[in-house]
């Protein structure tokens, strides 16, 4: 982690930098709800194929954020500090944790409508029942952590 | 606002956070961040020093929180123009109100009390938190951060998210409502 010279603390732990996270959720709050991809009535429009606009906005998301790393990539583009970017890649390792957890993760998805991001901005935008099901992920994180010695990954 | 505005501007923030100080974009991992910072436990999972990796995280998602409350106080109430053949369809399982961005039937507190409004807030959470803590990551994390770096773990994670979504749309649904 690159630290700043003057204080030793982390680049990313200084006040302006911690700023700079929460206007960039907000500006992610405001295009999740803007784009409709927190409603519940979008995901089940998705998962019944009766429009394209759900699989629009993620292809064409990836596309920009793939264009995005590859031309950072080519260019070695540095952080703001002046690191390099190095993104840490994801083991496979049998590649059931994938697998079994994306599947799960899925049956949620479609269950409440929304995926972690929209859980959040949902409860700003009124629907505060989701904050039950924000308490109910953190009860299925923990478990997780707990079972996570004995499940195959 | 339309898909070819919104899917860039969402894929935009993969290089923003990477740029900014190396952060990869992706939103669950501040579940674990939570457990970690809420719960005291001996479990290894929770055991990291959680402001340091992830207090970034944890204001992004507070900022997406106030952003949906500012996208929803600022402009016209929305209602969404979903296809007729989904209103249909949903009529069919006996949802009526289609105002809002979620259907009221399930998801208010009061809703909480019957079957289909606790199979979808509490049950629905439940599969969300346990589901991307053991996939390492949600539809940020793998969908777009993961595909965008050509990672094969996140397509399998996304095509287990779909198979997912189709097993509950189609089948569990149907039973629930």
């Amino acid at each position: 982690m690159p630290t700043n010279p003057d204080t030793d603390q982390p680049q990313s732990q200084t006040g302006i930098a911690l700023v700079a996270y929460l206007l960039l959720g907000v500006c992610f709050g405001i295009v999740l709800t803007k784009s409709e991809v927190v409603s519940w009535f979008r995901i089940q429009e998705m998962f019944r194929f009766q429009s394209p606009r759900m699989y629009e906005i993620i292809a064409s998301a990836v596309v920009v954020a793939a264009v995005s790393v590859a031309l950072i990539k080519r260019l070695g583009v540095k952080t703001a500090s002046g690191e390099p970017i190095a993104i840490p890649p994801k083991r496979l390792g049998l590649g059931v944790r994938y697998a079994v957890g994306g599947t799960l993760f899925g049956l949620g998805w479609a269950l409440a409508g929304a995926c972690p991001g929209p859980l959040f901005a949902l409860v700003g935008s009124g629907v505060t029942v989701m904050v039950a099901a924000i308490v109910s992920a953190l009860a299925g994180t923990w478990l997780y952590g707990f079972l996570r010695p004995k499940l195959p990954h | 606002m339309p898909w070819y505005v919104a899917g860039p501007l969402i894929g935009l923030f993969v290089p923003a956070l990477l740029i900014l100080d190396n952060r990869v974009f992706g939103v669950s991992s501040n579940l674990r961040h939570l457990c970690s910072a809420v719960l005291p436990s001996r479990l290894d999972y929770f055991r990291y020093d959680w402001k340091r990796t992830g207090l970034w995280n944890l204001l992004f998602a507070a900022g997406i929180l106030l952003g949906g409350f500012l996208a929803c106080h600022w402009g016209r109430p929305q209602s969404v123009a979903i296809s007729d053949e989904t209103r249909l369809a949903l009529t069919k399982l006996g949802i009526h109100d289609f105002s809002g961005l979620a259907p009221r039937q399930l998801f208010t507190w009061s809703a909480l009390l019957s079957l289909k409004g606790l199979a979808s807030v509490i049950v629905g959470g439940f599969l969300v938190g346990f589901g991307t803590a053991y996939a390492g990551g949600c539809t940020s994390g793998h969908a777009i951060s993961g595909l965008a770096n050509l990672q094969l773990p996140s397509l399998i994670a996304v095509a287990g998210f779909f198979a997912g979504g189709l097993i509950a749309t189609h089948f569990l649904l149907p039973l629930i409502l």
